[in-house]
């Protein structure tokens, strides 16, 4: 897609035919440009070191300027109102500046890439801050005993480092491995149906699956209340509070995640295989499990590792089913269980710093978790073959990076 | 040939010819069957959804009846009879998921943009990781840091906004209110969690333009900008409308930040930046383990939520993939 830009296009300074506007700019702003000897030949994304002082220049005068505003001349303004006010006054500078260079038609051009690549940044800022804030309140009460002691005996008046959050991690292993064992074949088979079958529901029910991704987790634990835990868990036992339960309300959260995901991975199985195999006679049935799913191996493990990640991280479905409870009960079929995230949502909640602070080492260890779970999926996700590549071409020159990484 | 004629003598009885038939195999019925089951199940299971919450919400809708309960504000179970309504909480939600889409929108094309059109290779590995990343952390972690770091430096935000802005009636706050677990700060933090849902969706729909339009405008002499202007954003308008109206699905069911920020009262405010407010979702997690009555009446809100998501999603899935752009996008 890039192969074009590179061509050497003659967007010379001075242009000659500037009465001609085309559809992709006003060109006339180039007409007031002195009329130069000589005609360069600009290639258009070309990033020459006056460009680059013309954006640091623009950026120290917007900030010199909006400080000489804000702080000397007047009373000052929130950290946002001035933050604002230079960007917009940055851009202002950075256009009248090219303009003045290289006329209209290129200015647009760069304000906009500035804007583009500006709003990238922006869209990393947060999470650097989410993980950066949640890394440093949780390490400040996490220690060792946090994974072999729970809340037995925890009063309010104790520092946060005592007791611990056991009780939450087996509740989390327990929950979302059985949620695992119920949706996965779920969701497998559904994905095959909508991948491999040649039935006339499967637009409709692709539609449906769409719609239920979307469905808020909380109704999902909901749903479980309504139906098994309001008409049978009066007395507890299988059908109350328990981490069976959650773990039905964690399936119906995670069904569409892996069928989805994993629908896409069969689409890329290519068709010359299946056919193959259909040719030698083989059964659609054993097409797709001797065929199609080892190819698409590690595609699907990927997406069934995303969908245990979004399950690790879901509170909403189990506050009406799990409920919480601050020891231990490693029976997932009996009595109400905690998990980590209704481990960090019952304690943040609570007045007192100290519960906060377990809280958060709470979060710390499930957002390490979530990383993790992530960093695999990723590492499992990328081509094999593109990993032996990549590992053999740094020892290459570097001309040998870039033909790789073009294709 | 020569093997076959040589044979012939040797057979002379007559070859019945073997019929070739479409008819699937008994292995290939099950298998059909049994991923068919698979299928219909989801099919099955959001129907049962809706019926169970429809069926255990009775008492609750009978007791205040179901035109009062869509339209009454207030949520009041101490009264005889209970007086309890969702308007007030739609109200929040719909509010909220406006704000936030609101933000996600712009910040989400572009980065989008800089995903497709303008990053390099090894800047664009990185963009995608983040905004999956950003996908992949628990909504429970998004409410805890706004909850209690973002909302210290967005208060000033709403200070700045209403002291300036404040002549537009969305800004408007009553002097001296509070300005912490407002609407807009919710809004804010559930913009981080539908950001990369609507980034996802437009940057595979301009992934997907056609490589052919794209070099035809660099090659007539647009710039950058004239050529994603011209093509690209036009080619997947679909896709961002698309997106957006997904993003709209999810911002609505976002819960537990939501209920970590919000004070969780029912409500009808044009004012946005102010303390105050509730959503469907957040209003119900906040009262888990309440009374058999309020419960039920927590069934109809969920009922509600889970009727209004399913439209907007269903709507959504049907306009990206009925565009032009999106019929092979993955949501």
């Amino acid at each position: 897609m890039t192969t074009t830009s590179d061509a050497l296009v003659d967007l010379t300074h001075d242009d000659d035919q500037a009465g001609s506007s085309s559809a992709f700019g006003d060109v006339t702003g180039g007409a007031r440009r002195p009329t130069g000897s000589s005609r360069t030949p600009r290639r258009p994304r070309e990033f020459t070191s006056a460009d680059g002082w013309t954006l640091v220049g623009s950026i120290i005068s917007a900030v010199c300027l909006n400080w000489l505003v804000f702080y000397r001349f007047s009373g000052g303004a929130g950290w946002f109102g001035v933050l604002l006010c230079a960007y917009a006054t940055f851009l202002a500078i950075f256009a009248v500046v090219t303009i003045d260079r290289l006329g209209r038609l290129v200015a647009v051009d760069r304000v906009v890439t500035v804007i583009v690549i500006s709003a990238g940044i922006v869209v990393m800022v947060p999470l650097v801050l989410l993980i950066g804030y949640i890394l440093v309140q949780g390490l400040k009460a996490l220690r060792l005993t946090f994974f072999v002691k729970d809340q037995t005996g925890i009063t309010p008046v104790l520092p946060a480092t005592a007791g611990g959050g056991a009780h939450a991690v087996v509740g989390t292993i327990e929950q979302v491995g059985l949620a695992l064992l119920w949706s996965l074949p779920l969701g497998l088979a559904a994905a095959v149906f909508l991948n491999e079958s040649r039935s006339k529901w499967r637009r409709p029910i692709r539609i449906f699956v769409d719609a239920m991704s979307g469905l808020p987790s909380i109704v999902a634990g909901l749903f479980i209340f309504a139906v098994l835990i309001i008409p049978f868990g009066h007395s507890g036992g299988l059908f109350g509070f328990n981490g069976f339960m959650a773990s039905l309300a964690l399936a119906l959260v995670m069904l569409p995640t892996i069928t989805r995901t994993v629908e896409v991975v069969l689409r890329l199985v290519p068709d010359g295989l299946r056919e193959a195999s259909l040719a030698m006679g083989a059964s659609r049935a054993r097409t797709v499990w001797s065929v199609v799913f080892p190819t698409a191996r590690t595609g699907m493990t990927t997406a069934v590792v995303l969908g245990i990640a979004r399950a690790v991280g879901e509170t909403a479905p189990l506050l009406f089913t799990a409920f919480g409870y601050d020891l231990m009960n490693s029976n997932p079929f009996s009595g109400a269980q905690e998990s980590l995230p209704l481990f960090v949502y019952r304690n943040v909640k609570k007045p007192d710093l100290s519960a906060i602070a377990r809280g958060f080492s709470g979060a710390l260890v499930l957002m390490l978790l979530v990383l993790v779970l992530f960093a695999i999926a990723r590492y499992i996700g990328s081509d094999r073959s593109k990993r032996r590549n990549a590992r053999r071409s740094r020892a290459r020159t570097t001309t040998a990076i870039a033909g790789e990484s073009a294709t | 040939m020569t093997l076959a004629a040589a044979e012939a003598p040797l057979t002379p009885r007559t070859r019945t010819p073997r019929l070739v038939h479409d008819e699937p195999s008994r292995a290939d019925r099950n298998f059909n069957r049994i991923t068919m089951a698979a299928g219909l199940s989801v099919l099955l299971l959001l129907t049962l959804v809706g019926f169970f919450l429809m069926w255990q919400s009775r008492s609750a809708i009978s007791e205040t009846g179901p035109w009062q309960f869509l339209t009454r504000i207030e949520w009041r179970t101490d009264v005889q009879p209970a007086r309890i309504g969702v308007a007030g909480l739609l109200t929040g939600t719909v509010m909220v998921a406006l704000v936030a889409v609101s933000i996600a929108i712009p910040f989400g094309v572009l980065a989008a943009l800089a995903i497709t059109e303008y990053a390099s290779a090894r800047l664009r590995k990185y963009l995608i990781g983040t905004v999956d990343l950003l996908a992949a952390v628990p909504s429970l972690l998004f409410g805890i840091w706004g909850f209690l770091f973002l909302s210290g430096y967005v208060v000033p935000v709403s200070q700045w906004l209403t002291d300036n802005l404040g002549w537009i009636p969305i800004f408007h706050t009553k002097p001296g209110a509070s300005l912490t677990g407002s609407i807009f700060i919710a809004g804010i933090v559930v913009s981080l969690m539908v950001l990369p849902i609507i980034t996802a969706i437009v940057r595979e729909v301009f992934s997907q333009t056609p490589p052919g339009e794209k070099e035809a405008a660099l090659a007539l002499g647009g710039t950058r900008w004239g050529m994603i202007r011209t093509v690209v954003l036009p080619y997947g308008k679909g896709g961002i409308v698309g997106g957006s109206m997904l993003g709209l699905g999810r911002a609505l069911g976002e819960t537990i930040a939501v209920a970590l920020l919000l004070p969780n009262v029912p409500e009808i405010s044009r004012e946005i930046l102010p303390n105050g407010g509730a959503t469907v979702s957040g209003f119900i997690a906040n009262r888990a383990g309440a009374d058999a009555f309020t419960t039920s009446g927590l069934l109809a809100a969920g009922l509600v939520l889970f009727v209004i998501t399913l439209a907007t999603n269903m709507v959504a899935s049907v306009v990206v993939s009925r565009s032009r752009s999106g019929v092979g996008v993955e949501i």
